[in-house]
């Protein structure tokens, strides 16, 4: 997919700038505060609401034109794009399937994308399919809200924090969901967010908004890691390491990961063996020694080298590791990285007390 | 019981409201839609106008249509011109009056109707696919039901009740103007109370009836509210 948009508007104090080129079949996170325009940005491309000043074109099909000579505007249901909102929005007078199915009968049937069923089946709503959709709880209706969209097999799925106004066991389980799918599906995902979780488990691609305009974007592990970003020295800054699951070991209920850094040893999990996975690392849970330690129990112990220190609150700095070419990020105290004498160039070996598999 | 001209007359009535009220939700549907999403700055101008109805005596409202009816009139000449018949004292005529009486009692519940369904389920069918015409249809439509009900009801029971309008613009003419309103008044003024009294209760019950629907689809929605 490319998606150009080039946005300005001025609405009440609000000045929205924005010119964006993205390039993906994958998920793109837009990260960013509340009022930094996520939501505008999302909805111009789907074409809702005010027609703001805004040029966009989708793989070389112009969906929006604002030069005078040159006006175009290709209404939203023209534009074969499905939009998840915060709020499901389900259609309260139909039942949970006529909603499942309203967009996939809008639509031709040659447009390859997920059925129905497959998408009853990935979202876990067989058990709810005759309900009124007014007696469904919030994880359930915004479950089934995911569904229609994708039911209407789109060629860009929008989503627009859509676990945001959930509650959290339904958050996890749909972010589950989300993360199993992003594999299954097709198409590109434009998933606009201020959770670092989701962005870490979800995207691959980070665009940053801040007021308004981009700052920066590319890849989720070296976003998350840019020192000189809000996301890296926030007291959840994570990092990303890519792996495959390479064995199960049963006598101590752990599964082996490989990954550029090293292997994991991770509490067993049901994964195929080859599976693709993603280890979130909290930068709190690594520590750093100068020496190999042998009698820790920690398991997940690498070589790195220091890239960058940078200062995170008054106790403590961020450490950006290099571990094998992987960023990983650790918040060590300044008392410690003082008598440890770390700084740029540092050889260290990271411990990383706890990893999280995605 | 009735007389034939008093079952004339509450036929002439029924005939009167039902199509009242099927041109009222052809026209109006469009103008109450309208209501409900324009930004137009200007919008409160036709809301007035279309509230007029509502507080102003119908008798001034019928000597207007009376004026604007007259043979010598742009719209009494062209329609003459068309259909070769007056419209002054004509159940066109009436017809016409009836629409504009009763106009706002169609509108304001279609238009709130319209209002509470909010544009976010408009938004979403569009994403997933659905023309406006198609939006409407499976939509607006159904989620505006009780809307629908209320506005044909209300429309359908205001015509019932007319009688300065009609005493304006219609006349007394026994199966073409002659509805029951003016029928009881007549049999008033003539002393004949017991055929006021029939045709007064047939009135009187079938407007209860109606509206006892309007409310009994609506339980929980104000539909008599007039302020949004």
């Amino acid at each position: 997919m490319t998606l150009d948009i080039k946005l300005t508007s001025s609405v009440n104090d609000f000045d929205l700038n924005i010119d964006l080129s993205l390039n993906t079949s994958k998920v793109t996170a837009i990260f960013g505060p509340s009022g930094s325009g996520k939501t505008s940005l999302l909805r111009a491309i789907a074409g809702l609401g005010n027609r703001k000043n805004a040029s966009i074109s989708f793989n070389g099909e112009v969906w929006q034109n604002h030069s005078a000579d040159n006006r175009v505007f290709v209404p939203s249901y023209k534009r074969k794009l499905a939009y998840v909102f915060q709020e499901p929005s389900l259609f309260e007078h139909l039942s949970v399937m006529v909603n499942i199915e309203y967009g996939a009968k809008r639509v031709s049937a040659d447009q390859e994308g997920i059925s129905p069923e497959e998408a009853i089946e990935s979202l876990s709503l067989a058990k709810l399919l005759q309900r009124d959709v007014n007696t469904l709880s919030g994880g359930e209706r915004q479950r089934v809200a995911i569904a229609r969209a994708l039911c209407s097999k789109p060629r860009v799925l929008l989503m627009d924090e859509p676990l945001a106004a959930l509650d959290d066991a339904s958050k996890k389980e749909i972010l589950k969901m989300l993360v199993t799918l992003r594999h299954q599906l097709n198409i590109p995902i434009i998933y606009v967010s201020h959770s670092i979780d989701e962005v870490a488990r979800l995207a691959d691609d980070v665009v940053l908004l801040e007021r308004g305009s981009v700052v920066t974007s590319g890849s989720v592990q070296s976003i998350l890691t840019q020192l000189d970003l809000s996301l890296a020295h926030d007291s959840d800054a994570e990092s990303i390491v890519d792996a495959v699951v390479a064995a199960h070991d049963d006598e101590f209920g752990l599964t082996y990961l490989d990954s550029k850094v090293g292997r994991f040893s991770v509490l067993r999990r049901e994964f195929g063996q080859g599976e693709k996975v993603r280890v979130m690392v909290s930068a709190k849970d690594v520590s750093v020694t100068l020496n190999r330690q042998r009698d820790t129990s920690i398991l997940n112990i690498f070589p790195a080298v220091i890239t960058e220190v940078k200062e995170a609150g008054p106790s403590h700095v961020t450490l950006k590791l290099d571990a094998n070419e992987v960023v990983v990020l650790a918040s060590v105290t300044k008392k410690s990285a003082a008598i440890m004498r770390l700084e740029v160039g540092t050889s260290v070996y990271l411990q990383a007390k706890s990893v999280a598999l995605l | 019981m009735f007389s034939e001209a008093d079952l004339v007359a509450l036929l002439l009535t029924l005939k009167l409201a039902g199509i009242s009220t099927l041109a009222l939700l052809v026209f109006g549907t469009p103008l109450a839609w309208w209501l409900a999403n324009s930004q137009w700055r200007f919008r409160f101008l036709i809301e007035a106008m279309v509230a007029l109805p509502l507080v102003l005596p119908p008798t001034v409202l019928g000597f207007y249509l009376l004026v604007s009816f007259s043979p010598t009139s742009f719209l009494g000449q062209m329609f003459e011109a068309v259909f070769g018949q007056p419209l002054a004292f004509s159940f066109t005529g009436l017809v016409l009056g009836s629409v504009i009486y009763s106009l706002p009692f169609v509108i304001q519940p279609l238009q709130n109707a319209f209002v509470a369904i909010g544009t976010r389920p408009l938004e979403v069918a569009a994403s997933l696919g659905a023309s406006p015409i198609d939006r409407f249809c499976s939509i607006v439509v159904p989620l505006a039901r009780p809307g629908f009900l209320s506005a044909m009801i209300l429309g359908f029971a205001h015509t019932l009740g007319e009688f300065g309008v009609v005493l304006m613009i219609g006349g007394n003419i026994p199966g073409e103007t002659q509805v029951a309103s003016i029928a009881i008044y007549q049999h008033v003024e003539s002393l004949e109370l017991a055929s006021a009294h029939w045709l007064s209760a047939a009135l009187l019950l079938i407007s209860f009836s109606l509206l006892m629907i309007v409310y009994a689809a609506n339980p929980k929605a104000r539909v008599l509210r007039w302020s949004r």
